[in-house]
């Protein structure tokens, strides 16, 4: 039976995965068993009351007082055990510990960015410590996300205008998987990210040097980098093929029509508004959904991403 | 309940599928209660949103109320009330086989019903002059909170909500004088005279409860 | 207690026996001839196989669409539709099965066109509302058609603010079409409670109600008490597109935690809209078809109610991670749980009902047996879904998928499959093949089971729900479950060819072809326009399978046929009064 719970969950790598896992498994075996008493139960009686003739008579049994209480108190009692284990699960996972490292999360129409003490934005990178924990405090800029760890057994909405937040702490070290849970429109299914979890020490080298790696880099390096880095190809291609957003091919110099109808080079300041306030001009055909980069990107890194732009002719 | 002697005068609005007016008459009478339950829970939901946003901006409520014109609203109360006692005189017009009678309590309901709605079209109409007009066409400066505007969407939900029912009370109402005026009502079958005053009524004290809730916070 | 003046009296009732016609030439198919005569009637009947015909057409129309999404999610990218229009697609499945499908199906279908005969009566309390109830359903479902024509909606049946309230298409006519349909189905349950209250023949009391009754009232209370809430919540939703009242969204300083309160207040008890009239159903079935009396009468009669009223308290369980109060979740949570145990009464009542019973596996019996065996598979994940710290962890993932799914169509489809199949011989007079029914039956469970077995597994893996794309581990499993559903596919083909042949070709049904006792079974097949000739008077439960037909086939002849013979009438109602 564990075989199949196991087969059934993802691998545990957070503290509180083994006792979500742990009830996973008692209501998984003992619905299984209660099922095959069911079964049994409808097969035997259909085979051994099978009708025999159009004249059968059946006895008259209404009730059975002793039958019908068991049946009753029976499920109560198992059903309580159940809400008993599983609100034990949920004040462990609603109570944070003291010392937990925190992070800031923005949801946004389809990323996450993670702010970090120092400053530092990463987008869809989560990188944490092991055997640390860590407290997520979760906001949206738009509409409503949900942020959810399937390896640490966490989910919690994610809303705007409200923070809520969540903890875990982590186990190995590793890759995990993040998904939004809530749906969130077009790209809803793309809005993933990956939780990075190291040692103590990997991960203030990391912290460290993650802004700096970028100041020696060529722009136009940095700029693909940042593209990838910041999730922009969720939206836009870099080949010429139409995703929620414009593509970034032959796009730097050309003529934009605009849904007022008003035609725009896009040049460097074009480029640079459409990324800090990308709802102000909106190309024809598409629609007003692009998430607002100020505060994410400083201007360098914007430099960068346009110097990046031009090369894509 | 109608006497069993009227009842067999004239039964041409006993629907086959009935066994008597009795039971008719009960049928109705139970929908229409069932009916204004209803009624109560659609109008219930406005109440919760209305008490959601009390208990988290009580100040809102205090300030925002202000702008409402007290006299006119309890005007409007007493208009309500007196129409809820002509349509109860209409009814027992009806059972005591007034028609005049109830044609002419008809007639004072729906006008007070009327009286109703102009007072409110002119509440509305001064506050859309100041600019306090419901959702995101609001641009009234004068209420000092940032979340006026969802007192005053509240306010035109609720208000105008009711207003509807005001009107399609008016329509049944219209309908019920041109029945009477085709002699269907008497003392054994008066029952959409009965309902229609039991809808009356609820209009009545859902402003009642409204009367309070919005204009006399203080 | 009957004083000894009362018992003299009902020696006084002139009760014979009126054994049905066989093969009747005249009945409410035949009576009024014409499409106008069935646009415009009245008859209970016929206003319900006009809802059969409309919900099969939904079926239909959200059928394809869910094969289409199954296709699509035959590779983890794209297959053949963008993401928008997949949005479009699984929106358009859930809103259309569940607003005009499911929560029509039961009540207005199986509801109107046996309702009243089970109760001797000749029709609802109100006839002509029952029609409008129809044609607001209509008018519902063509603001719905205009909603897909001019935009579509891509925001899942749930309409969650403040994405519903900014993204693009035609929410608002969708909305609004299902506002308007809220109030066919308040109609519907207004006039179900009033008939079931006012217009029980002669010696049906509450302790002879039949079950299906029970179920169809307790259904009523929560179309009642909940609709209205659906419509004030979407009524505001719409203002919320047009105006920007701002109370659900946070752009304009309202919440969107409040819209979900408000959405799931209606939507957790019309999850009972859909299965509490099923369990009626599956109660008369297995009782027909095991020729027992049923076990637990009032056990079942009374957790239908206990459920339809916990069902008012337990709508916060699917907003465990929404950010509502820790106590909340817990209070929730616990509630839930309650829910839990008279639906576990249900199942044992009709496993013991079985025991020692004559059992007769023919189709409707096999459709009950498939929904014991997928509606407590459904419980079970109910239970799992309940637990707070495993919910936090599948919450919105395809576990949820699948176990509502085993619920509302391993349940409830399950359930209004036994029904269509009992009834259908007093609908139309006709039987279908039993052969092709169990093939089809028997394909129905095959597939159902493997379209969504794997979704458990895929859930609890970690699979979130509404992914148009997904991560490549999860492809074995999407791939078993759209093959799953192409079987279910073919196996409602199958009974649409079936049931298509019955109708044209199909053998006559006796009137009683299950010898069954209960009281709509008493009547010719199909019925007479005004359901019986006679009064019918009932002397025994509808379960009392140890007492002889004859028992049950008792009544007064009636002269009040719809014209008025008053004075006569009356003198019999005061008789039967007393009886």
């Amino acid at each position: 039976m564990n075989r199949l719970s196991e087969f059934m969950l993802p691998p545990q790598k957070s503290t509180v995965a083994e006792g979500t896992d742990a009830l996973f498994h008692f209501i998984t075996t003992t619905s299984i068993i209660l099922l095959i008493g069911i079964t049994i139960a409808i097969i035997y009686f259909s085979w051994k009351y099978r009708r025999r003739s159009e004249n059968d008579v059946t006895p008259v049994i209404t009730h059975n007082s002793a039958l019908e209480i068991s049946w009753s108190v029976i499920p109560l009692i198992l059903v309580m055990i159940v809400f008993g284990w599983g609100l034990r699960g949920y004040v462990n996972l609603t109570t944070v510990p003291d010392d937990a490292y925190e992070v800031r999360v923005v949801g946004k129409s389809w990323l996450w960015e993670f702010h970090y003490e120092n400053g530092y934005v990463s987008v869809n990178e989560l990188h944490v410590p092991v055997n640390r924990p860590v407290r997520l405090v979760m906001s949206s800029d738009d509409v409503l996300h949900s942020f959810y760890i399937p390896d640490f057994r966490v989910k919690m909405d994610v809303l705007p205008n409200r923070y809520t937040s969540l903890w875990f702490e982590a186990t190995e070290t590793g890759e995990s998987v993040i998904f939004c849970t809530e749906y969130c429109g077009t790209a809803h299914s793309n809005m993933l990210a990956t939780a990075y979890v190291h040692e103590q020490e990997d991960f203030e080298t990391w912290l460290l040097t993650a802004g700096a790696a970028d100041l020696d880099m060529d722009p136009i390096e940095l700029g693909a980098e940042l593209v990838s880095r910041n999730a922009c190809q969720t939206c836009h291609s870099s080949d010429g093929s139409r995703l929620q957003g414009p593509t970034f091919l032959g796009l730097f110099g050309s003529e934009r029509v605009m849904d007022n109808g008003e035609r725009i080079i896009a040049d460097e300041n074009y480029i640079r508004e459409s990324i800090l306030d990308p709802n102000v001009k909106i190309v024809e055909g598409y629609l007003p959904v692009m998430p607002s980069y100020t505060g994410t990107l400083n201007d360098r890194q914007i430099d960068a991403i346009i110097a990046y732009l031009r090369t894509l002719q | 309940m109608a006497g069993h002697s009227a009842t067999e005068e004239k039964l041409d609005h006993l629907q086959h599928h009935f066994i008597d007016s009795d039971q008719q008459f009960e049928a109705s009478k139970m929908g229409m209660w069932i009916f204004l339950v209803t009624e109560i829970l659609f109008f219930g939901g406005l109440f919760v949103a209305y008490i959601v946003y009390r208990a988290w901006y009580p100040d809102l409520y205090l300030l925002a109320s202000e702008q409402l014109d007290t006299f006119w609203g309890a005007v409007n109360t007493f208009v309500l009330i007196g129409s809820s006692l002509t349509v109860a005189m209409a009814i027992r017009s009806a059972q005591l086989n007034q028609i005049k009678g109830l044609i002419i309590n008809l007639w004072i309901t729906i006008g007070l019903a009327c009286v109703f709605m102009v007072i409110k079209y002119f509440e509305y109409a001064e506050k859309f002059a100041k600019g306090i007009l419901p959702g995101s066409y609001y641009s009234y400066e004068g209420v000092a909170h940032e979340k006026a505007n969802i007192f005053f969407s509240i306010y035109y939900m609720m208000t105008g909500l009711h207003g509807v029912h005001v009107i399609i009370g008016i329509g049944l109402m219209l309908w019920l004088v041109y029945k009477a005026k085709k002699k269907v009502f008497h003392s054994g079958y008066y029952t959409p005279v009965e309902i229609t005053g039991l809808y009356w009524h609820l209009v009545d004290i859902i402003w009642i409860f409204l009367f309070p809730l919005l204009y006399l916070i203080d | 207690m009957a004083t000894n003046e009362e018992i003299k009296n009902r020696k006084r009732i002139q009760v014979r026996r009126f054994v049905p016609e066989e093969f009747p030439e005249k009945h409410y198919l035949n009576e009024e001839k014409g499409l106008w005569a069935w646009l415009t009637t009245v008859d209970h009947k016929k206003i319900g196989l006009m809802y059969l015909a409309s919900i099969a057409f939904f079926f239909f129309i959200a059928g394809v669409l869910a094969l289409l999404l199954r296709t699509e999610l035959l590779t983890p990218a794209r297959s053949f539709m963008d993401a928008d229009v997949y949005n479009q697609v699984f929106t358009l499945h859930g809103a259309i099965m569940i607003f005009f499908f499911l929560v029509p199906s039961v009540p207005a279908v199986l509801g109107n066109f046996v309702l009243p005969l089970q109760l001797g009566a000749k029709d609802v309390a109100f006839p002509r509302l029952n029609l409008a109830s129809f044609y607001i359903y209509v008018i519902g479902a063509l603001f719905t058609f205009y909603a897909i024509a001019s935009g579509g909606v891509d925001t899942g049946w749930t309409f969650y603010t403040p994405y519903s309230a900014t993204t693009g298409g035609n929410v608002m006519a969708m909305t609004f079409g299902i506002f308007i349909l809220g109030f066919s189905s308040i109609l519907t349950g207004i006039n179900f409670m009033v008939t079931i209250h006012k217009m029980r023949s002669p010696g049906i009391t509450w302790s002879k109600l039949p079950l299906n009754l029970w179920g169809l009232y307790a259904t009523s209370i929560i179309q009642i008490l909940a609709t209205p809430v659906l419509a004030i919540t979407l009524l505001l939703l719409t203002m919320e597109r047009l105006l920007g009242i701002g109370i659900f969204d946070p752009a304009m300083g309202g919440d969107p935690v409040l819209y979900q309160h408000f959405f799931w207040f209606y939507s957790h008890p019309a999850v009972y809209i859909m299965i509490v009239p099923g369990f009626g159903i599956i109660s008369e079935v297995i009782s027909s078809f095991s020729r027992k009396t049923i076990f637990g009468y009032w056990a079942i009669a009374l957790s239908s109610l206990a459920i339809a009223f916990i069902g008012f308290l337990v709508w916060g369980h699917h907003m465990f991670t929404a950010g509502q109060s820790s106590l909340a979740n817990m209070v929730f949570s616990f509630l839930t749980f309650l829910v839990g145990i008279p639906t576990g009464i249900k199942i044992f009542n009709w496993l013991a009902t079985m025991y020692k019973g004559s059992i007769d596996m023919k189709t409707p019996m096999i459709y009950a047996m498939v929904f014991l065996f997928l509606f407590t598979i459904g419980g079970f994940t109910g239970i799992m879904l309940g637990a707070l710290s495993v919910d936090i962890h599948l919450h919105d993932t395809y576990y949820v998928v699948a176990h509502f799914h085993y619920v509302m169509m391993g349940g409830m489809v399950m359930a209004f499959l036994a029904g269509l199949h009992y009834w259908w011989p007093k609908m139309f007079g006709k039987m279908y093949s039993e052969f092709w029914a169990r093939i089809s039956a028997a394909l129905l469970f095959v597939g159902f089971n493997m379209t969504f077995l794997p979704q458990f597994v895929m859930g609890s893996q970690g699979m979130p729900r509404r992914y148009f794309n997904y991560i490549d581990q999860f492809q074995p499993f999407h791939q078993f479950s759209t093959l799953g559903a192409y079987i279910m596919g073919v196996a409602f083909v199958l009974m649409f060819g079936y049931l298509l042949h019955s109708l044209l070709k199909g053998e006559r049904a006796k009137a009683n072809p299950w010898g069954s006792r209960a009281l709509e079974w008493q009547t010719t097949s199909p019925a007479p326009l005004h359901n019986f000739e006679h009064t019918p008077v009932i002397v025994n439960g509808p379960y009392d399978y140890h007492k002889p037909m004859s028992e049950f086939q008792l009544g007064i002849a009636n002269s009040h046929n719809g014209h008025h013979h008053h004075e006569e009438v009356s003198a019999k109602r005061t008789e039967t009064e007393q009886a």
